[in-house]
C-alpha cells in the first residue's frame, strides 16, 4: 500500500520544454531595451517547484525538512535562499520549495523519506508557475503601481515574501536583494503579467536579461 | 488681442513666457503661471458660460476649487476632450483650447436665455420632480433638451491617447493642504523621521500665503514657504505632491489623491509620461489642513459677471497680476476682507466704497483702510446690482440684520466689480466623508470637523484657526501630535513670527435683506452652479421640506461637482431663518467623495485596452492560434471555440468537428479544467463529505464522477476524481469553478473539520490536458505511448502512468463525449512537444481539433450536464435526474444531504431536466426560451420551465435541446411549447435527455 | 477600503486581499439530518444584522489562504480584533468597545 503517488513528471530524455513566456520570446529582446533601463526583467524558468504541506508547530516536521534540505523551516512571510534552492513560507502549513530544474523528483523523495509517517503533502507544481526576477532602480515604483502591499524597505526587507494582489490578480512577491525582487507567477497568467510589466515600467524603460 | 486687464507688474507669473490659447474659438494670450481663469480675466472676457437652469450669463466668480461658473470643456482634439474643468484650477499652457460647457448655441446669444426669462417661472425648484417625472413618457422628450442646455460637458468620442495610472502609497502621516498650517505640520512630521506625504491641489505650495499681504519674520511670507520646501525636499521619505487633490477619505485611513502630473504642460502628456495618477494612500495618521473657503453674501443679481468672491479679487491681483475690473465696491461682514480693498488700492485701482454690515467696525485692517481714505459705509451692504452682461452699478443701503430689513433707500454706486465676503467656511468635506458630523461654531460662524473614529488631526483654518501666527502654531503642534501617535519622536521647531493684529468678530449675515421678499426681489443666488436662489429655498421650506437633506434634494443645493463649497452655509442659514430655527438645529448635509471631479482616465488607470483584465492561456494556446481557432471567453480563460476550415462558419465547423469525433477521433484542450491534488489519510472521507456520492470503495487506479452540492442541496460543481494512491487523489472541477471549489474545500477543512488530516493544492496550471476522443483514439494514442491501452489492461474509468510522446504522462480513460476517450496529462512545460507528436500520429486518422462548442454539443447528445448552463443554483441531483449519483446511505451527513431532503426539494412538480425534441426537426429552440404546456391561455401564460441547452447543428441530424420542465421526468412523450418573442411557437416533445448511444456502449469499447 | 489584520501573516493588509465570508461562529450542526426544518432553516438562512459589534469570517485569499475571524463595529467600521478559527473573541456585544483595541492589532507604532 502506498500513501501517495510519487511520479517523475519531468522527462529525463531532453524533451523540449517551453516556459510560460515562451511565446514572448524574451531571449530575442535581450539587449534591445532602453540603455540604463529602470527595470530589468529576467525569467527564472523551468525550475523545480514543490508545494510542501505540514504542521509548522511540530518540531519533528521542521527537523525532517532540515534533515532533507539543510534549510531551517522559514517562519511567516520569509524566504530562505541557499544556493540555487529556496524555501518560502506560503501559509501556516504551507511552504514552497524551489530547486534547480530536474531535482524536484529527488527532493520529493528525500523529503518523504525524512518526514516518515508525519501527515504531510508534497505536490509537484513545476509546470504551473515560475519566477520572474525584476531588478533595477525603478522596480519599487513598478511594484507600487501594481500592488497595495507596502514595498518600502522598512516594511519589506530582503528575505521577505508575501502573497498579495498585483494589478487585477494575485501573486507572490519575494525580495531577494536590495534592488532585486522576484514575482512568483502562475503559468496561465504569465502573459498578463508580462503585458502589465511592460506597460507599468514604460516610463522608466524596461530591458530583458538572459 | 492685448491683455487689457493685466497689471503692469506683480504676480507669480513669467511675463517672458507668452502662451496663446483659445476660448470659444477666439485666440488670446496669457503668461506662464496663469490659470486659465486668470488669463481670461486678463483678456477682459466677462461671460464664461450660461447658468444651468435660468441660462443667465455668468463670469468667473472665484479663484479655486470652489468656482461655480467657469466650468469648461478643454481639449484641442476630439481624443483629448475633458469636460467639467474649472478654469480656476487649470494651468494655462501653449495651445490650450477651451469652450463653454453650457450656453447653447453660444454664450453671448443664448436660446435658453430667452426661455430663461419665461423659464424662470416655468422652472421653479422641484421642477424635475413635479413636471418631468409625470407622465414618464414625456421625460424622454424633455431630457434631450435639458441635458443639452445643462452644464454637463461631453466625453470624447475617440480613445484618450494618454496613459493614467495608480500608485499605492503608505505613509506614517499624510498632510492634506500645503498652506501655512499644512507646511508647519509637514516640518514637524518630517523632522520626526516619519514617512510623510504632503499633497495640495494647487499648482504651487503655499495656500493662502500665495497671495497674502502678510509677512513672516518681516519678510514676504513666500520666502518662508521656499525655505520649508527646501528642507522637506532634502528629507528622506518625504513625498511632495503639488497638483494633487485629496478627493476622498475612506475607511481605515485610506485616502485617494488625484494628481495631475502633466495637465499643465499641454493638451497631451509628453511622450512616455503619465498624465494623471491616483495615489491610493494608507496613512497611519492624517493631518487635515484643508483651510477655509470664503463664502459670498447673497444679494440681488449677485450672479451677474463682475460679482466676485472678495478673496478671489486679491488672488487675481496679487498672484496673477490681473485686475478683474476697474472700480470696486466691497461688501463685507468681517475684517479680513478689507485686505482686498487694500490690495486693490496698491494696484492703483479705484475703490468706490466698502459696505460693512457691522455698525461700528474698528479692527486694524478697517482702520488701515480708513486711514487710506477709502469710503466706508457701515451698517450697510450691497442690496442688489445692476447690469446684464457685466455689473454697472451696485446699490448700497443701510440694513437691519436682526429684523432682516432694509432701513434706507441707499444709493446706486457706479462700479464694475462687486466683491463680497460673508465670512469663512472651514473646508470640512474630507473630515465628513466618513459620516463625521460637523459642529457649528457660533464664534466663527462656520462648521468645524466633529468627532470621528478616523485617526486624524485637524489643524489651521479647517479648525477655525484663522490668524496666520495661530495657524502656523496649530499646524506645527498638530504635526508633532500626528508623528507621536504614529510612533515617532517629538521635535521642536521655531516658527516664524507673524504680525498679530486685532480682528473684530464677523457679523452673522448670509442673505442680505431686500425691500421685496425673496420671491419678488431680483434673484439672490445661493448656489450658482445649480442655480438655487434664496427664494427657491424658502419655497422648499414652505412646501414642507424641512429636513436639510430634503431641501437639498428639492432645490439641488450643493449637488454634484459643487458639493456645497460656496452655498452650503448660506443655504442652511436661509432655510433655518425661514423655519425659524438655528443653524445647528438645521444641521448640515452629507459631504461625499469626490471633493472635485476626477477623470475617467484616472479612475481606469492602466486597467484598459489589452490589460483591462487578466486573460489566461493554456500551454497549447499558440498551437490553437496557428490552427485558426476562434476563441471563447470562459471566465478569464481563452478557450478554442471552434476551428473553422476554408471559411466555415460556426455551424459548419461544429457539424464537421462533431462528425469527426463520432467517426474517427478529435482533440480537445481540456487544460482549463480545475485540478486539485488531495493528500492525507482522511482524503477519502473528506470526498465522502463534499461529494454527494460514495468514495469509500474507489480503488487506486480508478476514477469516478462526482456531484458537489451546497448545504441547501443544490448542485454547484461536478467533475471526475481519481484515486492516485490510498491517501492521494486528484480532483477535477469545472473551468469556472476551480478557485471556488478549492476555497470551498478549505472552508470546510479549516472551519468545520480541522481534525481531518488532508491537504488541498491547486495543480490546474501544472498539468496540461489533451483529450483524445472518438473510436480511433486508442489506435492513435498507441502510436505515441508505451502504455497498454487494451480494454482489459486499461478499462473505462481508470488511469495509467506512462510515456506519451516520450514525456511522462498520466492518462485518464474518462469520457465527456460518450466516445472512447483518453485524457492525456503532462507537465505543462512539455505539452507542446507532446501535442505535436500526437498531431503527427493523428494524420492518418483525420485527427480533428475541436473547441468548446463541439464539446457542448457532443456532451448534450449524451445528456451530460454542464454546471452553470443546465443548472442555476436551484437544482438538486434529483432535479437533474442524477439520483444515481447520490449516496443516500453514507454514514456521515454529507454536504447537501439535509438540504435536498427538505419538503420542497422532494415534491413531485419540481422542474426537472429532460430532453426536448422539436417536432419540426429543423427548428432550434432558443436557450432560455420559456416553456408552457398549453398555448391557448391568456398572457402572461403560466410558465412550466425553460430551455437550458439547445443545438441545431450536431451529429444527430436533427435539432435537439435540454431543458427543465415541471414534473418533466413523468411526462415523457408529452408536448411542451415555446412561445417566442416574434409570436411564433415551437412545439417539442419531452424525451429522455440521452439522445445518443443510450446504453453507453461506445465509451467502453 | 478596510485594513485587516491577518492573524496568520501577523500583518495589516488591504481589504482587496480578502474575501468576506459572512457571519462567524455559525457551526454546522453535528447531525444535520436530525435537525427540524426550523433548526435547519436557522442554520442556513438566518444571520444577525447588528448595529454595533459583529463577528465576521474572512478568508485571506491573496495571502496565506487561511480563514479567520474579525470583530468589526458596523457603525464605525472599526475592527477591534482578528482571531484564528477556534479562538474566542475578546470583544463581544456586551463587553462594550475598547477604543484602544486596534493599536494592539499589529499597527507598528
Amino acid at each position: 500500500m502506498t500513501t501517495a503517488n510519487v511520479y517523475q513528471q519531468r522527462p529525463t530524455t531532453g524533451a523540449r520544454a517551453e516556459s510560460s513566456l515562451h511565446h514572448a520570446d524574451l531571449a530575442s529582446l535581450v539587449g534591445k531595451g532602453r540603455k540604463n533601463a529602470g527595470v530589468i526583467v529576467r525569467e527564472k524558468k523551468l525550475l523545480g517547484h514543490l508545494t510542501l504541506r505540514g504542521d509548522g508547530h511540530d518540531a519533528a516536521f521542521a527537523a525532517g525538512v532540515h534533515k532533507a534540505l539543510g534549510i531551517e523551516l522559514p517562519g511567516a512571510l520569509s524566504v530562505v535562499v541557499k544556493g540555487e534552492t529556496s524555501l518560502q513560507w506560503m501559509g501556516p502549513d504551507e511552504w514552497l520549495l524551489i530547486v534547480p530544474s530536474g531535482e524536484e523528483f529527488a527532493a520529493e523523495q528525500q523529503l518523504r523519506e525524512a518526514l516518515g509517517d508525519l501527515h504531510i503533502a508534497i505536490v509537484n507544481v513545476s509546470g504551473g508557475q515560475q519566477l520572474l526576477e525584476l531588478s533595477g532602480p525603478n522596480v519599487r515604483q513598478v511594484l507600487m503601481k501594481s500592488t497595495s502591499y507596502d514595498v518600502h524597505p522598512n516594511n519589506f526587507p530582503v528575505g521577505k515574501a508575501v502573497g498579495t494582489v498585483f494589478a487585477k490578480s494575485q501573486l507572490m512577491i519575494r525580495h531577494t536583494a536590495e534592488d532585486t525582487w522576484e514575482l512568483l507567477i502562475r503559468r496561465s497568467f504569465s502573459d498578463y503579467w508580462w503585458l502589465w510589466l511592460q506597460d507599468a515600467s514604460a516610463e522608466y524603460g524596461l530591458s530583458v536579461q538572459a | 488681442m492685448s491683455q487689457t486687464n493685466r497689471l503692469s507688474n506683480g504676480g507669480r507669473i513669467d511675463r517672458n513666457k507668452v502662451l496663446s490659447f483659445t476660448f470659444n474659438g477666439q485666440t488670446y494670450k496669457g503668461f506662464e503661471g496663469d490659470t486659465l481663469a486668470a488669463a481670461l480675466i486678463a483678456n477682459g472676457v466677462d461671460i464664461i458660460g450660461r447658468s444651468f437652469k435660468y441660462s443667465r450669463p455668468r463670469g468667473i466668480f472665484a479663484a479655486g476649487a470652489e468656482e461655480p461658473n467657469a466650468i469648461l470643456q478643454i481639449g484641442a482634439t476630439e481624443a483629448t476632450q475633458i469636460p467639467n474643468v474649472r478654469a480656476t484650477q487649470q494651468a494655462l499652457y501653449q495651445g490650450l483650447v477651451a469652450t463653454s460647457t453650457n450656453g447653447w448655441p453660444s454664450v453671448n446669444n443664448d436660446m435658453m436665455g430667452i426661455l430663461g426669462k419665461v423659464g424662470g417661472k416655468l422652472m421653479p425648484p422641484g421642477f424635475y420632480y413635479k413636471t418631468f417625472m409625470y407622465p414618464q413618457s414625456f421625460w424622454m422628450t424633455y431630457e434631450k433638451y435639458i441635458r443639452k442646455a445643462a452644464g454637463l460637458g461631453r466625453s470624447p468620442t475617440e480613445n484618450d491617447p494618454d496613459t493614467y495610472d495608480y500608485m499605492n502609497q503608505h505613509c506614517d502621516v499624510l498632510i492634506v493642504g500645503a498652506g501655512p498650517a499644512g507646511l508647519a505640520a509637514a516640518l514637524a512630521v518630517a523632522r520626526s523621521g516619519a514617512r510623510v506625504i504632503l499633497a495640495d491641489e494647487q499648482e504651487e505650495f503655499g495656500g493662502s500665503l500665495l497671495d497674502s499681504r502678510e509677512s513672516l519674520d518681516g519678510k514676504p511670507a513666500m520666502e518662508w514657504v521656499a525655505s520649508v520646501l527646501a528642507e522637506l525636499k532634502n528629507t528622506p521619505d518625504v513625498l511632495l505632491l503639488p497638483r494633487a487633490t485629496v478627493n476622498g477619505y475612506h475607511d481605515h485611513n485610506f485616502l485617494t489623491i488625484h494628481e495631475r502630473l502633466t495637465d499643465h504642460l499641454g493638451d497631451r502628456a509628453p511622450i512616455g509620461q503619465v498624465r494623471q495618477r491616483i495615489h491610493r494612500v494608507r496613512a497611519k495618521r492624517v493631518v487635515l489642513a484643508t483651510g477655509a473657503c470664503e463664502r459670498p453674501l447673497v444679494y440681488g443679481n449677485n450672479d451677474v459677471p463682475g460679482n466676485m468672491l472678495a478673496g478671489a479679487v486679491s488672488t487675481y491681483v496679487r498672484r496673477y497680476g490681473v485686475a478683474p475690473g476697474k472700480k470696486l465696491v466691497l461688501s463685507t461682514n468681517n475684517d479680513h476682507a478689507y485686505r482686498v480693498a487694500l490690495d486693490w488700492l496698491d494696484a492703483s485701482l479705484q475703490v468706490v466704497a466698502i459696505a460693512d454690515a457691522r455698525s461700528n467696525p474698528r479692527g486694524a485692517l478697517v482702520e488701515e483702510a480708513r486711514a487710506k481714505g477709502i469710503r466706508i459705509l457701515t451698517g450697510s451692504a450691497v442690496i442688489e446690482v445692476r447690469g446684464s452682461k457685466r455689473v454697472t452699478a451696485a446699490r448700497v443701503a443701510a440694513i437691519d440684520v436682526k429684523a432682516h430689513a432694509v432701513t434706507s433707500p441707499g444709493e446706486w454706486l457706479d462700479c464694475d466689480l462687486v466683491a463680497s465676503s460673508g465670512g469663512y467656511s472651514p473646508v470640512v468635506h474630507l473630515a465628513s466623508h466618513l459620516g463625521g458630523k460637523p459642529i457649528w461654531r457660533e464664534d466663527i460662524l462656520g462648521f468645524v470637523p466633529g468627532e470621528a473614529p478616523q485617526k486624524r488631526v485637524c489643524v489651521g483654518g479647517v479648525n477655525g484657526v484663522y490668524a496666520l501666527g495661530d495657524s502656523l502654531a496649530d499646524g506645527f503642534e498638530g504635526g508633532v501630535r500626528a508623528a507621536a501617535e504614529a510612533g515617532f519622536q517629538t521635535v521642536e521647531g521655531v516658527l516664524p513670527k507673524a504680525l498679530s493684529r486685532v480682528e473684530e468678530p464677523t457679523l452673522a449675515l448670509f442673505q442680505v435683506p431686500h425691500e421685496k421678499n425673496s420671491a419678488r426681489a431680483p434673484k439672490q443666488f445661493v448656489d450658482l452652479q445649480n442655480d438655487v436662489t434664496a427664494g427657491g429655498i424658502e419655497l422648499a421650506t414652505r412646501e414642507g421640506f424641512e429636513s436639510v437633506e430634503h431641501v437639498k434634494r428639492y432645490t439641488a443645493l450643493g449637488f454634484g461637482t459643487d458639493q456645497g463649497k460656496l452655498g452650503n452655509v448660506n443655504g442652511l442659514a436661509i432655510a433655518a431663518r425661514s423655519l425659524n430655527v438655528s443653524i445647528p438645529q438645521m444641521g448640515t448635509t452629507m459631504f461625499r467623495p469626490n471633493y472635485t471631479p476626477v477623470t475617467f482616465g484616472a479612475v481606469a488607470g492602466r486597467h484598459c485596452g489589452h490589460i483591462f483584465e487578466p486573460v489566461r492561456y493554456t500551454a497549447l494556446h499558440a498551437w490553437h492560434v496557428k490552427n485558426g481557432a476562434e476563441f471563447e471567453d470562459v471566465g478569464q480563460w481563452k478557450r478554442p471555440w471552434y476551428f473553422p476550415k476554408n471559411g466555415e462558419d460556426l455551424h459548419a465547423a461544429v457539424k464537421r468537428e462533431c462528425k469527426a469525433v463520432r467517426d474517427s477521433v478529435g482533440l480537445l484542450d481540456a487544460s482549463t479544467l480545475g485540478k486539485i491534488d488531495i493528500q492525507g489519510p482522511d482524503a477519502r472521507e473528506f470526498l465522502n463529505r463534499v461529494y454527494t456520492n460514495a468514495w469509500t470503495k474507489l480503488d487506486v487506479g480508478k476514477a469516478r464522477y462526482g456531484l458537489m452540492c451546497k448545504e441547501d442541496g443544490m448542485v454547484f460543481d461536478d467533475g471526475v476524481t481519481a484515486c492516485l494512491a490510498d491517501n492521494h487523489f486528484v480532483m477535477t472541477t469545472t473551468t469556472g469553478g476551480a478557485a471556488r471549489v478549492l476555497q470551498w474545500l478549505e472552508l470546510y477543512h479549516q472551519t468545520e473539520w480541522p481534525e481531518m488530516k488532508v491537504y488541498f493544492t491547486s495543480v490546474t496550471d501544472h498539468w496540461a490536458t489533451m483529450t483524445l476522443s472518438g473510436p480511433n483514439s486508442r489506435k492513435l494514442l498507441s502510436a505515441v505511448t508505451d502504455i497498454d491501452l487494451s480494454n482489459e489492461a486499461f478499462p473505462f474509468m481508470t488511469w495509467k502512468e506512462g510515456l506519451v510522446g516520450e514525456v511522462p504522462a498520466r492518462v485518464f480513460r474518462i469520457s465527456f463525449t460518450g466516445e472512447l476517450s483518453y485524457e492525456v496529462n503532462v507537465q505543462a512545460d512539455y505539452a507542446m512537444g507532446v501535442l505535436e507528436k500526437i498531431v503527427e500520429a493523428g494524420k492518418q486518422y483525420n485527427l480533428t481539433p475541436y473547441g468548446t462548442e463541439t464539446m457542448h454539443v457532443l456532451r448534450a447528445e449524451k445528456g451530460f450536464i454542464i454546471v452553470g448552463q443546465d443548472t442555476d443554483g436551484s437544482m438538486t441531483p434529483d432535479d437533474l435526474n442524477m439520483g444515481w449519483c447520490v449516496g443516500r446511505t453514507k454514514p456521515f451527513s454529507w454536504i447537501g444531504q439535509r438540504g435536498m431532503n427538505r419538503e420542497d426539494c422532494v415534491r413531485d412538480q419540481r422542474k426537472q431536466l429532460v430532453g426536448l425534441k422539436p417536432i419540426d426537426p429543423t427548428k432550434w429552440l432558443p436557450e432560455g426560451a420559456q416553456l408552457v404546456f398549453n398555448t391557448k391561455q391568456a398572457i402572461p401564460m403560466s410558465m412550466v420551465g425553460h430551455v437550458t441547452s439547445s443545438y441545431a447543428h450536431n451529429s444527430l441530424g436533427y435539432s435537439f435541446a435540454m431543458g427543465v420542465v415541471k414534473g418533466g421526468l413523468k411526462r415523457m412523450g408529452e408536448r411542451v411549447f415555446a412561445p417566442l418573442a416574434d409570436g411564433s411557437v415551437i412545439e417539442a416533445e419531452i424525451v429522455s435527455s440521452v439522445f445518443f448511444d443510450p446504453k453507453g456502449e461506445r465509451q467502453n469499447i | 477600503m478596510l485594513h485587516i489584520f491577518c492573524p496568520h501573516c501577523f500583518e495589516l493588509r488591504s481589504e482587496e486581499e480578502f474575501h468576506a465570508s459572512g457571519q462567524a461562529h455559525i457551526p454546522r450542526p453535528l447531525d444535520p439530518n436530525a435537525c427540524t426544518d426550523e433548526e435547519w432553516g436557522d442554520y442556513m438562512f438566518f444571520r444577525d444584522n447588528p448595529r454595533g459589534l459583529h463577528h465576521e469570517l474572512w478568508d485571506h485569499v491573496a495571502g496565506c489562504r487561511q480563514y479567520f475571524n474579525v470583530t468589526r463595529d458596523t457603525v464605525t467600521y472599526e475592527i477591534l480584533e482578528s482571531y484564528k478559527i477556534g479562538e474566542k473573541p475578546q470583544f463581544t456585544d456586551k463587553a462594550g468597545t475598547a477604543k484602544t483595541a486596534t493599536t494592539a492589532l499589529g499597527e507598528k507604532v
